[in-house]
């Protein structure tokens, strides 16, 4: 459903990424795995048209991405939940809402969403007409989530949506990715929570500085004996003293 | 001073104030959305005002129609600013804006003067527009009791946008988050140059009351109702809508009221306007309706 093929994005003389292929296939949860600053973040900026590729391309169901502007990349059947969730924080959580769904113009089937989405987040139901911006950390990620949905992507991006979350509302996450990826949309799940991501992912990349340095099935990448302290950072700073004079 | 003539004075400052309003919007949206001070905006008043005198003075056209043509070609000249001078700069430094404005501001009152020479032109204010009632000793020109009233009905067209429609909605969310607007489907630009347009069109309205208020139409006749209405988007605290409506009613009030208590200060009511922005903004500077601004907005 998603292709991406040699991808290079620089900030200034930064190359964040260089030369990255992945692909999603329909129907499919695939994990972005990596430390900070490793190019997570950018390679969903590449394919939302947020970050220009110096070079490589980005095919979704067979169209090419690369040059179209934003807005027509979402209007393709992409959504992104974007890393910070960034909310409208002074619009109500129904504005927001509706924000999602600007350019859909199925009236009925769009209320039923709206419907749907708060049978899904009851407590955004409670706060319809609140202004964004007071709600709880785990409140605004269900709205960035829920605001992705009502466009109704068929290819779901998300970066770091258990960031900042309690335990048990990561869990609560993971569930509800694997609820819809149930319901047939497929998700590109960027994570720095490897163990958590690859429990629920059927194929995941490990990026670093860049590249992708690791793939392969959920379960076996899972058990791969590199991942942790070759390239998720996690296990090396563990070890460190605390303090080196 | 007795009540009728604070009444009178009352009068004065709705219509007044209710102009600072219709300009100091436009000056409010466009920071809202790009942070950036349109410093071309109050010529635009000018621009409608001139369209205005070609249609009635030069061509004959009755009223309604040149009025209608000055209000939408000064929208259509907001929207054509935005295109020509800042939408080039989006991601520039914002000095660089600020510069650009400054430069369009220019641009606009030289093409006037070569256009219509920098002698000042009669206004003709239609026939509807003149006159007064007169109420036992209230004396009140009937333009200061049409202001308010266009005023409060463009006013109300205006919040019905923002606050009922899904442009509207788009509108305020890019004012409170631009990088994200364009992940919901949204064309970012779009919307800007709506925006622009609504200002304008409010601006183009703005110019032509004015204009009948002041009947005299020189090259730089927007600059200071630019300037006042500049100020009192600031008071309200920029950004904010209503904010800028209250900032203009206040300075407007403020400047009758000075006039009509200090007649000896009466040749320093411009001074008193700067000099009250200056002592509020010492006091609360975000404005009376502004909130603090982040490292991010700034
Ligand atoms: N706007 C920018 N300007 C300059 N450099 C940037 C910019 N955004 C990212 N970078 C750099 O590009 C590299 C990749 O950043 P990216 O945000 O994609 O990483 P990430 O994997 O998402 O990290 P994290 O897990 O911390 O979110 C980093 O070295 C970062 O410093
Ligand atoms: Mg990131």
């Amino acid at each position: 459903m998603l292709e991406v093929f040699d991808l290079q994005v620089s900030y200034g003389a930064i190359k964040a990424l260089d030369g990255v292929s992945f692909s999603v296939p329909r129907g499919r949860i695939v994990t972005l795995l990596g430390a900070n600053g490793s190019g997570k973040t950018t390679a969903l900026r590449a394919i939302t048209g947020l970050a220009a590729p110096g070079r490589g391309r980005i095919v979704f169901e067979g169209r090419e991405l690369q040059g179209l502007p934003t807005h027509e990349i979402i209007r393709a059947g992409i959504a992104l939940v974007p890393e910070g969730r960034r909310i409208f924080a002074n619009l109500t959580v129904y504005d927001n809402l509706l924000l999602g769904a600007y350019f859909r113009r199925d009236q009925p089937a769009l209320a039923r969403d709206l419907d749907q989405i708060y049978d899904t987040f009851p407590r955004l139901a409670t706060r319809r007409t609140q202004a964004a911006g007071t709600l709880s950390g785990g409140e605004q990620q269900m709205l960035a989530v829920g605001r992705a949905l009502m466009s109704r992507p068929r290819l779901l991006l998300l970066d770091e949506p258990s960031l900042g979350l309690a335990p048990l509302l990561v869990k609560e996450v993971f569930h509800l990715i694997t609820r819809l990826n149930q319901q047939g949309v497929t998700i590109l799940l960027v994570e720095q929570n490897a163990a958590a991501a690859l429990k629920i992912a059927h194929h995941g990349y490990v990026l670093s500085t860049g590249r992708v340095v690791l793939e392969g099935a959920g379960a076996e990448l899972a058990a791969h004996p590199q991942l942790q302290p070759a390239y998720l950072g996690d296990e090396p700073e563990a070890e460190a003293p605390p303090f080196s004079s | 001073m007795d009540l009728l003539t604070f009444l009178q004075q009352l009068i004065n400052g709705l219509s007044l104030g209710s102009l600072y309003a219709l300009i100091a919007i436009g000056y409010t949206l466009v920071y809202g959305i790009l942070r950036l001070i349109n410093f071309a905006h109050g010529d635009l008043l000018m621009v409608a005002a001139y369209v205005a005198v070609m249609g009635v003075g030069l061509f004959s056209w009755p009223w309604p129609a040149a009025f209608g043509l000055a209000v939408g070609l000064t929208g259509l000249m907001g929207v054509l600013l935005e295109r020509g001078a800042y939408r080039p700069l989006r991601r520039a430094p914002r000095i660089s804006l600020l510069i650009s404005a400054i430069a369009a501001s220019f641009l606009l009152e030289n093409l006037a003067l070569v256009i219509y020479g920098g002698r000042a032109k009669p206004f003709p204010v239609p026939e509807m527009f003149t006159g007064a009632f007169v109420w036992g000793g209230l004396f009140v020109p009937r333009l200061s009791l049409i202001i308010p009233l266009v005023t409060g009905a463009l006013l109300a067209g205006l919040f019905l946008i923002i606050y009922r429609t899904a442009v509207g909605r788009a509108m305020r969310a890019i004012a409170s988050d631009l990088a994200t607007v364009s992940l919901m489907g949204i064309d970012v630009n779009r919307i800007i140059a709506f925006t622009f347009l609504l200002g304008s069109l409010l601006a183009g309205a703005g110019g032509l009351l004015w204009a009948m208020k002041y009947p005299q139409v020189n090259p730089f006749m927007g600059i200071l109702p630019g300037l006042k209405a500049f100020i009192a988007a600031v008071l309200g605290g920029i950004g904010n809508v209503t904010g800028a409506v209250l900032g203009g009613l206040l300075l407007g009030f403020l400047e009758v009221m000075i006039v009509a208590f200090f007649p000896a200060w009466a040749g320093y009511r411009d001074a008193v306007a700067f000099t009250l922005l200056i002592v509020l903004l010492l006091l609360r500077p975000t404005g009376l309706l502004g909130e603090a601004l982040g490292e991010e907005k700034l």
